[in-house]
């Protein structure tokens, strides 16, 4: 039998999941024969309540390995979350929403209740309609990162996160050895030509296609930031390129920072503010800068706007 | 009050649901429910953001179907900003939506759905998975891992990112397709349309003909059914067209996205976070009652084939002809979902394989010039499980003021929560049950791909 595994997922979107499918043909004998998944409601049918539901508390079976995607929104996700720590041995974090808070944070940008009561009362919605709250799992807060609320063993980012460092860690656990993960930034992995300062002051909004020789390899393209685009190669930590460049340059278009801070605790707003100035670049001429936070929002790092003084005084 | 069974998780669904079945002193099914158990707030986080941004942001929605969200995004942006995208950045961006529709269904089919099928639905729950598969029929896994896989790294290579997409971008695409790339994915595509072909043939054998009588009665409900149509010909359409609702009787009215508001409403029950859209311009309210409902209507892959006059390509077109003279239009029977699926997958195959012969599909000029403005935009298109709506309005900076978004998932929410009462008033009569009647209860909801 292979080694007993878990996997759950909190506010999550499928990606995650969706990721380590992607590993592709080499997922096959590490889920039939290294792996014994013993709880993973994605793939598998086994119920916290008991297999015909009439159990009264949650229940999920011992394992060493657990991997966890999402973020913690909402009770049951903290009662999940709980569990897995409890019952799992090694406790991994998968995903930027998992590790970071990833983009369901972007609403611990603001009040949480009156937006949910908007979502309620949008233009096709029955009139009179509220928040349900019914037999459905109460909101926290705002937005958690997992390690916020339990220890987590390690933390794997990205959105979706590689299938090859997914693989990579879940091999080296079964090998006994610390895994291979980069430390690096974006740019420090990125091909793109880089002339150096140049004349940009501002950055420009995505709004007109990035300059290159289509057929031609991204090493012959010029840095996106230096061709003007707001682009988040150097505050966010690396990992994502799977044929040789970061997947959004590949694309041609520039990184918005999913696999969150190059440190784990740093602060992509900060550290992209000291990136822009460091280049000569205003830092006024970027429209939304709280968006810098998209990914990173958890761990407080995004919180509502103030109200302004004008409102308190009507 | 007698007892509740909770069945949850609802596993091998790509969200999060459970199932409570409320059963009386007699041991008969009271009343059933699919509570839908997350909310994220997607349509008001998206407010003050950057308008160009959000297609990169509302992809994370779904990381199953990211690229549904994210080409409604956009074209709700292109609305927003009142841009027409160049003819090639709209080839290509159809041309990576149908791509994605071919490795979901394949997903879905295999992965998620097979197990019951092919293991049984009174299978021991620790084998009725992928995993079960695998072992009982390694061939055929070995094959449809590979696909999905090739599928899936298609895009990856293309556009960057098959799971949360970037490469689809406000006025059309953020870079052209050159001919080696062509080439290439040409020929993945005949190797998927083959493949295809061959699923259909092994699902109308092994599964269909086989679960005929579980078919005819399963989560069985009288619904209408949306979906989207090619405005000239009334052709099957999943990228753009207009929208066609359907009665239960089969008459039919179709309008243009832009009025949805007109056509569609949303309910909102005290006991799930999602929203239940209906018919609101039938008049007749909104009612559950699975044997008479009142507003409903199904989307997703059952509706899609119900609506369509025909298919636009021939392998799928003959698949069709055959699905009705068995079954009619509309179709009803829940489990048949499946069925429709496969044939959008060969449909979807088909299609791309037209998108990159198509001679300008190389051509440089991939996107319209774009200024950001006030307006207002929506963007349709059809998501493996059902119709998406995504509706902007933008401010003078041409960031986010409000967004409304129906999404597909949503349509069918008030659809299972029927075919769940009847699947388990039907199955479960005097307090007995066990774990392969609850798991059939469960196949009602798989179905609708959830």
């Amino acid at each position: 039998m292979g080694v007993p595994t878990a996997l759950e997922w909190l506010g999550s979107c499928a990606g995650c999941e969706i990721a380590i499918l992607n590993i592709g043909e080499a997922l096959v004998p590490i889920i039939t024969e290294a792996l014994d998944i013993v709880h993973a409601p994605v793939l598998m049918d086994h119920k916290y309540f008991g297999q015909c539901g009439e159990g009264v508390t949650m229940e999920i079976p011992e394992a060493t390995v657990g991997i966890v995607t999402g973020g913690v929104g909402n009770h049951e996700h903290v009662e999940v979350l709980e569990e897995m720590r409890k019952k799992c041995k090694v406790l991994i974090a998968l995903g930027t929403c998992a590790t970071h808070g990833g983009i369901p944070a972007l609403m611990n940008g603001q009040d949480r209740k009156t937006s949910w009561e908007g979502i309620y009362q949008t233009l096709t919605t029955d009139p009179g309609a509220t928040v349900p709250t019914v037999e459905v799992p109460a909101p926290l807060d705002r937005i958690y990162a997992c390690d916020e609320k339990v220890k987590i063993d390690m933390q794997l980012p990205g959105c979706p996160p590689n299938p090859a460092l997914i693989a990579e860690v879940i091999v080296s656990l079964l090998e006994g050895r610390p895994p291979v993960l980069p430390g690096k930034s974006v740019c420090d992995t990125c091909p793109t030509k880089r002339e150096g300062k140049g004349a940009v002051t501002t950055v420009k909004r995505f709004i007109t296609n990035a300059e290159f020789t289509p057929g031609e390899p991204i090493s012959e393209m010029r840095c996106l930031l230096e061709q003007g685009y707001m682009c988040m190669g150097p505050v966010t930590a690396a990992g994502c390129a799977k044929l040789g460049a970061p997947s959004c340059i590949s694309a041609r278009v520039p990184c918005r920072g999913c696999f969150g801070p190059v440190r784990k605790d740093g602060n992509q707003l900060l550290d992209m503010m000291n990136a822009l100035a460091s280049n000569g670049i205003d830092f006024n001429s970027v429209v939304d800068r709280r968006s810098i936070l998209r990914f990173s929002g958890a761990h407080g790092m995004l919180r509502p706007v103030k109200k302004r003084i004008e409102e308190e005084e009507s | 009050m007698g007892t509740v069974l909770n069945i949850a998780p609802v596993s091998r669904i790509e969200g999060h649901a459970k199932i409570a079945i409320h059963l009386n002193d007699a041991g008969n099914v009271e009343d059933a429910f699919l509570h839908i158990q997350s909310l994220r707030g997607f349509e008001k986080f998206i407010e003050g953001r950057p308008a160009e941004e959000v297609p990169r942001i509302v992809n994370r929605i779904c990381g199953i179907c990211p690229w549904m969200h994210h080409l409604a995004s956009n074209k709700a942006v292109d609305g927003c900003f009142g841009v027409t995208p160049t003819p090639t950045g709209h080839k290509l961006r159809e041309m990576c939506q149908v791509m994605a529709h071919i490795n979901d269904k394949i997903l879905h089919f295999f992965f998620l759905a097979a197990p019951d099928f092919v293991l049984g639905p009174d299978a021991d729950y620790a084998v009725r998975n992928v995993i079960g598969v695998v072992k009982a029929a390694p061939e055929l896994a070995t094959k449809v891992v590979k696909m999905r896989q090739l599928g899936q790294m298609m895009l990856d290579k293309f556009a960057g990112k098959a799971i949360h997409p970037i490469a689809g971008v406000v006025g059309g695409f953020a870079k052209p397709m050159v001919e080696a790339e062509r080439q290439e994915l040409l020929e993945g595509s005949r190797t998927l349309l083959d493949f295809a072909c061959y699923a259909l043939d092994f699902a109308k054998t092994n599964v269909f003909a086989k679960y005929m009588d579980t078919i005819g009665s399963l989560g069985v409900i009288k619904t209408g059914f949306l979906g989207t149509v090619d405005r000239a010909d009334g052709s099957f359409r999943i990228y753009d067209g207009r929208q066609r609702l359907m009665k239960a009787d089969g008459s039919y009215v179709d309008f243009e996205g832009a009025d949805y508001a007109e056509y569609l409403g949303e309910h909102v029950e005290p006991w799930a976070y999602s929203k239940m859209p209906y018919a609101k311009s039938w008049g007749e309210g909104f009612n559950l009652d699975y044997e008479n409902p009142k507003g409903i209507y199904r989307a997703n892959t059952l509706a899609r084939i119900n609506v369509c006059d025909q298919m636009s390509t021939p392998k799928a077109q003959a698949a069709l002809e055959e699905f009705r003279a068995a079954f009619g239009r509309p179709a009803q029977a829940t489990l048949l979902y499946h069925y429709a699926r496969l044939i959008e997958l060969v449909y979807a195959c088909e299609r791309t394989i037209e998108l990159l012969e198509w001679e300008g599909i190389t051509d440089p000029n991939v996107r319209a010039r774009v200024e950001p403005r006030a307006g207002r935009g929506v963007g349709i298109v059809e998501a493996p499980r059902g119709t998406l709506i995504h509706d902007y309005t933008t401010d003078d900076n041409g960031c986010i003021k409000s967004a409304n978004l129906i999404v597909g998932t949503t349509h069918n929410i008030a659809p299972m929560n029927m075919s769940v009462k009847q699947a388990a008033t039907s199955l479960i009569k005097g307090g007995v049950y066990n774990q392969g009647l609850l798991n059939q209860v469960e196949m009602a909801v798989r179905a609708y791909d959830p």
